[in-house]
């Protein structure tokens, strides 16, 4: 089992279990966490599922693709070094105890 | 019922429910609620005995045969028709009616087109559009909120977004209806459609070649895309004609629903005209109330387990989105049009791979239009009949008489 936790823009805490083989984005609308509204269901069209990746998981997180980089560019909130979208990140075990930051707004 | 199975399975499954009302008749489109609730309730998976298909109607199995391609395939037809076994009656869609790997380079190319970054640039344009229909519709004050807004609007921007001549335009809703109709069994709707096609199948042939779209349009992006490699050159006119077939008329019948939501459920456009940013949610939750896309088919690839039944390879089953939008066993109050719902997760634009690739175009257009109308319109009134539109996937109305106040 893989545990994430998502920490609001007022600094609360959710902390939720993972499926295996499950994106961090599916993870969080499967457990309502509501800063993530993913509106394309995991299709990397939307943009509306960022994230801030905490500083010190950032670099084991896989490289991201060319179309995550572009959808970043458009955030509704503002674009950070430590930017992803949750539903490009595959929560592996490798993974457990990951933190991500939900940004201001996604639209 | 009239209809006969055209491409019968195997028989079913043994313990697995049967059902003998026709799903593609007109008495279940006027009205399929109740039929809804008796699939749901039959058992998590059922055999339709008119056409010898298995059915899903609860919202796990309908999520759960969406989200496993490779076992339930779209390559064999998304409709009744097993393509396996009879000639599709035009090209097959290279996107909509194929699998991975093929699918997937196909939906990338789609799927950046038509991505959030694509849709930035033309958000201005779409919304002064949106308020001066909303002006125009006001100052008229009573009007046909199908034929004068829901088709009107998108008739405005889509067809200049993709690229579209001016002439022929009047081919787009016909050629549309006559798609959506095709994916039913061979009854008199998809008969009379395919014996009247020739004109309509003429015209967006013509229009998915590079020549004839405009520059900058979505077509001609496409048609970039097979410069890069991405795709072939004899693949980018069948990517602009998915554009042309599921664009249009899918998102007049998602205006259409929002306009009839609102005018039957004032609390909630009073909501709306207190806070407009409901705008986007007001527009998804009528895309999960009514469902405008109802149903589409898979095939299954091989044995597999589905509700705890063992279907074989070769079957056809037909998902009702529609009745999965309103199972109670997802959504808390599921008959309530509410638009301060969290709507993540409903099924009206599909789900996993195939989800709709145009939801960003079909959610800007119905955002600009319901907030240009709650920022100026006080109260909605059904003044006439309201009529229904019949066709085998859509459902949505020909005619809805209304009389807008101003705020
Ligand atoms: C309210 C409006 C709309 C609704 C309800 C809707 C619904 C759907 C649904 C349910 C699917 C899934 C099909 C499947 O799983 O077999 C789909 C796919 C698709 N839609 Fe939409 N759609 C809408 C608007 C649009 C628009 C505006 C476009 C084009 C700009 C579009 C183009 C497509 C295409 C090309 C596919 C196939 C995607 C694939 O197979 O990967 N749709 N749509
Ligand atoms: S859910 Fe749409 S890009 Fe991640």
């Amino acid at each position: 089992m893989t545990i994430v936790t998502f920490v609001h823009p007022d600094g609360r805490e959710q902390r939720i279990a993972a499926d295996a083989g499950e994106s961090a984005m599916q993870a969080a609308t499967r457990n309502d966490i509501n800063g993530i509204l993913a509106e394309c269901g995991g299709n990397a069209m939307c943009a509306t599922c960022h994230v801030y990746v905490d500083a010190a998981w950032l670099a084991r997180l896989p490289a991201m693709g060319g179309d995550e980089d572009a959808l970043l560019d458009g955030t509704a909130a503002e674009r950070r070094a430590e930017s992803r979208l949750s539903c490009q990140i595959k929560l592996s075990a490798g993974l457990d105890g990951l933190i991500l930051h939900l940004p201001e707004r996604q639209t | 019922m009239t209809a006969t199975a055209t491409s019968p399975g195997q028989g079913a499954a043994p313990g697995v429910p049967h059902l003998d009302f026709d799903p593609f008749s007109i008495e279940f489109f006027a009205d399929p609620f109740a039929t809804h609730e008796e699939l749901r309730e039959a058992g998590p998976v059922v055999y339709l005995d008119t056409y010898g298909v298995y059915g899903v109607a609860r919202y796990a199995e309908v999520h759960a045969v969406l989200n496993d391609p490779l076992t339930f395939c779209s390559s064999r037809g998304v409709g009744l028709s097993d393509f396996a076994k009879e000639k599709p009656w035009r090209p097959q869609s290279i996107i909509l009616e194929a699998d991975p790997p093929a699918h997937t380079r196909t939906r990338a190319v789609l799927g950046q087109v038509l991505s959030a970054t694509a849709m930035k640039p033309l958000r201005s344009h779409f919304a002064a559009r949106a308020e001066a229909k909303a002006d125009e519709l006001l100052a008229r004050g009573s009007f046909d909120a199908i034929t004068d807004l829901a088709e009107a609007y998108p008739l405005s921007v889509f067809p200049d977004a993709l690229g579209l001549q001016q002439e022929g335009r009047e081919h787009l809703l016909p050629y549309a209806s006559l798609v959506f109709n095709s994916f039913g069994p061979p009854n008199r709707l998809r008969q009379e459609a395919i014996e009247r096609s020739a004109p309509h199948q003429a015209y967006v042939a013509e229009q998915c070649r590079r020549e004839n779209l405009v520059p900058g349009g979505f077509g001609a992006c496409i048609h970039a895309r097979a410069d890069a490699g991405d795709i072939t050159h004899d693949e980018a006119p069948l990517l602009v004609r998915s554009l042309l077939s599921a664009g249009l008329d899918t998102t007049v019948y998602g205006i259409g629903a929002t306009v009839y939501c609102l005018a039957r459920f004032p609390d909630q456009l009073a909501k709306l005209r207190s806070d407009p940013t409901l705008a986007r949610n007001a527009f998804e939750e009528a895309v999960r109330f009514e469902s405008p896309v109802q149903t589409f088919f898979r095939t299954t690839t091989r044995e597999v387990e589905l509700g705890g039944h063992s279907i074989g390879e070769g079957e056809k089953i037909l998902m009702f989105l529609g009745a999965a939008n309103r199972d109670p066993r997802r959504w808390e109050n599921p008959d309530r049009y509410d638009i301060t719902r969290r709507t993540a997760g409903h099924v009206g634009f599909g789900s996993g791979i195939h989800m709709c690739v145009g939801q960003l175009v079909a959610r800007l257009e119905g955002e600009v239009m319901l907030s240009a109308l709650a920022r100026r319109v006080g109260s909605i009134e059904i003044t006439g009949e309201v009529k229904r539109r019949y066709n085998n996937t859509l459902r949505g109305l020909e005619s809805l008489p209304i009389t807008i106040t101003p705020a």
